[in-house]
């Protein structure tokens, strides 16, 4: 079964489309989407209703934490990110806020278990950003590869029993075969708020048989994206810093 | 219904695993055993690599396994085994893959000291492969003669076991695990003694090392077995080939001390360039290395040993190092009336040059024969045509301000310039090859030209240079024409 993963979408019209384009180039079975379709960009409805339409069809969507918190109380975040969603909210109708607040937190498959931010709490959102995290969230589970996002910068953690982790960046393109003897987190980069100083959006996608997960960096037209975010009034930040990818 | 392997202690001839029957045990060595298998779907003698994990050493063990499996799938070419499949350690951790009709280096060298120019041929060869395997992203790590082998009967140069190997675009799993320096003793990269992982030119090292035992029948620095004992090949120079075996020509004391020098920056910065000065001995550039006759003394050692470790060994490598040392090659006609193309080529050769200052630059120029008549070796004025044009290559080149390694000399000989060219640009792994392309003449459309010949078979990137229509030496051909 090959699933394509995209994370961290974040209303970013002209990257999702950019990916589902790309994406399309390869064979795949299926579509699931981490977490965090709306918050930060100009978009949130175009993206949730294209979610939507992906579900209907047998793709998989679960629950972020700002997808959560546009259909729910004020959470815990920044200005910046409490400005777009409470933006986002006012661009939502109730069904497409219904569909967000009816996402799953987590997805079990086989041996790997597919979360928006770590198996450890899933509902704490608690980011994997080192070795020392990776290793919390395998404690919480049993399964043997853990995939998520929430970092928007993408790692591949793994380790053989009781050894030390290891963290690895992967490569456009290039296949990681994930061996079997070993486990895995992989954090996924996001498709639309990269913030791992290279700004293409990032999607992925993993081969349940063949054992293996091939990250796909996408150029878009980020001029678009970051002009509707200004035009929307939006922080500022949140559009120059698509530029960057930080 | 035969039986299928559900552990090690299954196997025998006749069971099967994922649909290979297992044959015969043809090697048991201390890290793994090999059984001969087959599978009706494959043409051609296949193994399985079965890994032997003991009790003692199972991390390193298991971690080399692995890492077989993440990079022989990626490998492809006539330098590596072909791969057909592999298991886990759920049920029988094994690769499956082409089993290699021929010997490895240490059968074919047999008693050292080897013949010195036999040597450099072999290991000629084998550096091509290194080639070959280093733009795949891939460095071995722990080459040596067991792990070379030579295809027959082709004599292409294989490379086996990529248990310590690195793919620049995988995860390196030895990276953090494993505390102490990876490799075989005698043949292994001072940077790879201090567990850095990411210099190509820790292959070109442990070639220099091999070429060194074969012509010597020594290693340069014994077989240490502490991490110590193995970082004195940073300060301390090994005995220079020459005073072991005066058969050992200058030029190739030079090219083994080159690729042992402990600061990577100092090698052959591509294997290519390596295979390029085995197979050219005459344009192999001495330097102080090749007349070396003894060790340095006692206050040179002192002084090296008391400096710090080189940054340059402990330094990440670039990711791209491997790229930006190109072969170049300048295929130029210096015949009368087309020193304006001539001049064409020689400033879109600067150009492409200035971009990556460690490429290196091969002139050459083709000398048309007949296939029938015994050509004439000598001008009317007596010269020796060869090394008339020779000379006015040298002369062509010298605006370009290159001098010593960086730059050779070639004159080919033969019937067909098209095919000449090709052929070298092919056997020096070229990366680049830059010509002229003469003007438009009615036989040359007719019958098509060198340079699109050329433009269509080449193994590597051409660039044509055309002067603008109409313009200075190519009147005289559209009168003829």
């Amino acid at each position: 079964m090959k699933t394509a993963l995209f994370a961290d979408i974040h209303g970013n019209r002209e990257a999702l489309a950019a990916c589902l384009a790309h994406a399309r180039r390869h064979p795949f079975d299926r579509m699931m989407f981490l977490g965090d379709m709306v918050g930060y960009g100009a978009d949130p409805a175009w993206c949730v209703d294209t979610v939507r339409e992906a579900v209907a069809r047998g793709s998989v969507a679960l629950l972020g934490n700002h997808d959560e918190a546009v259909s729910g109380a004020d959470p815990d975040m920044n200005q910046d990110a409490l400005a777009a969603i409470e933006w986002t909210r006012s661009r939502l109708d109730g069904d497409q806020k219904h569909f967000l607040r009816n996402l799953s937190l987590l997805v079990e498959e086989g041996d790997t278990m597919f979360v928006h931010s770590s198996a450890a709490a899933p509902h704490a959102w608690n980011y994997i950003t080192s070795p020392r995290d990776a290793d919390a969230c395998l404690r919480y589970t049993t399964r043997r590869i853990v995939i998520c996002g929430h970092v928007h910068r993408p790692q591949v953690f793994h380790a053989m029993d009781r050894r030390p982790i290891e963290a690895f960046t992967p490569m456009h393109g290039a296949p990681i075969p994930l061996l079997r003897q070993r486990r895995w987190v992989a954090v996924l980069g996001s498709v639309g708020q990269p913030r791992d100083g290279n700004p293409a959006a990032a999607y992925a996608i993993f081969d349940s048989v063949q054992g293996t997960l091939t990250q796909y960096r996408v150029a878009y037209d980020t001029d678009a994206a970051a002009r509707k975010i200004r035009a929307a009034g939006l922080p500022e930040r949140l559009a120059s810093r698509l530029y960057a990818g930080q | 219904m035969a039986d299928e392997v559900r552990s090690q202690r299954d196997l025998r001839p006749g069971a099967t695993v994922d649909g290979f029957t297992i044959e015969d045990l043809v090697h048991h060595g201390g890290m793994a055993a090999l059984w001969r298998v087959s599978r009706s779907d494959i043409d051609g003698p296949v193994v399985i690599k079965v890994p032997m994990i003991g009790d003692g050493d199972e991390a390193s063990s298991i971690v080399g396994f692995e890492m077989e499996q993440m990079i022989m799938p990626q490998l492809t070419g006539r330098h590596v085994p072909r791969y057909y499949g592999s298991g886990d350690f759920s049920k029988l951790p094994y690769i499956a893959m082409e089993l290699i009709r021929g010997r490895t280096l240490a059968a074919v060298a047999g008693t050292l000291p080897m013949d010195p120019l036999e040597a450099a041929k072999l290991i000629g060869r084998v550096a091509a492969g290194l080639a070959d395997l280093h733009r795949q992203k891939v460095i071995h790590f722990d080459l040596k003669p067991a792990n070379i082998m030579f295809r027959e009967p082709s004599g292409e140069a294989v490379f086996i076991d990529f248990g310590l190997s690195r793919h620049a675009k995988l995860p390196d799993l030895f990276s953090e695990e494993i505390r102490v320096p990876m490799g075989t003793a005698p043949y292994i990269a001072p940077e790879q003694v201090l567990r850095n992982r990411t210099d190509p030119r820790s292959d070109i090292y442990s070639l220099g090392a091999i070429l060194y035992e074969l012509v010597t029948g020594e290693t340069p620095f014994g077989a240490p077995d502490s991490t110590a004992g193995l970082k004195r090949r940073i300060w301390r120079d090994p005995q220079p080939p020459k005073s072991l075996n005066k058969a050992v020509p200058d030029w190739l004391q030079e090219i083994i001390l080159r690729c042992l020098e402990p600061d990577p920056a100092k090698r052959y910065p591509k294997a290519s360039q390596l295979a390029f000065d085995l197979t050219h001995p005459d344009n192999v550039t001495l330097t102080k290395r090749a007349a070396k006759s003894q060790r340095d003394g006692f206050f040179k050692v002192w002084r090296r040993r008391s400096r710090p470790v080189p940054k340059a060994l402990v330094q990440r490598a670039p990711p791209e190092g491997v790229n930006t040392a190109p072969i170049v090659m300048a295929a130029v006609d210096l015949s009368p009336g087309h020193e304006a193309l001539a001049e064409a080529v020689l400033a879109t050769v600067e150009r492409i040059l200035a971009t990556s200052p460690e490429s290196r630059l091969a002139c050459v120029n083709v000398l048309k024969t007949s296939l029938i008549s015994v050509d004439d070796t000598v001008d009317a004025e007596g010269r020796n045509i060869h090394v008339q044009l020779l000379a006015e290559l040298k002369h062509w080149a010298r605006p370009l301000g290159r001098s010593g390694e960086r730059v050779t000399y070639h004159v080919l000989e033969a019937v067909d310039p098209a095919a000449a060219l090709l052929d070298f640009a092919g056997a020096n792994h070229v990366d680049h090859l830059i010509m002229g392309a003469r003007g438009h003449s009615a036989v040359r459309r007719y019958l098509g030209s060198v340079s699109t010949q050329v433009v269509a078979e080449a193994p590597c990137t051409v660039t044509v240079v055309r002067l603008p229509e109409g313009t200075g030496s190519d009147i005289g051909q559209q009168a003829a024409a």
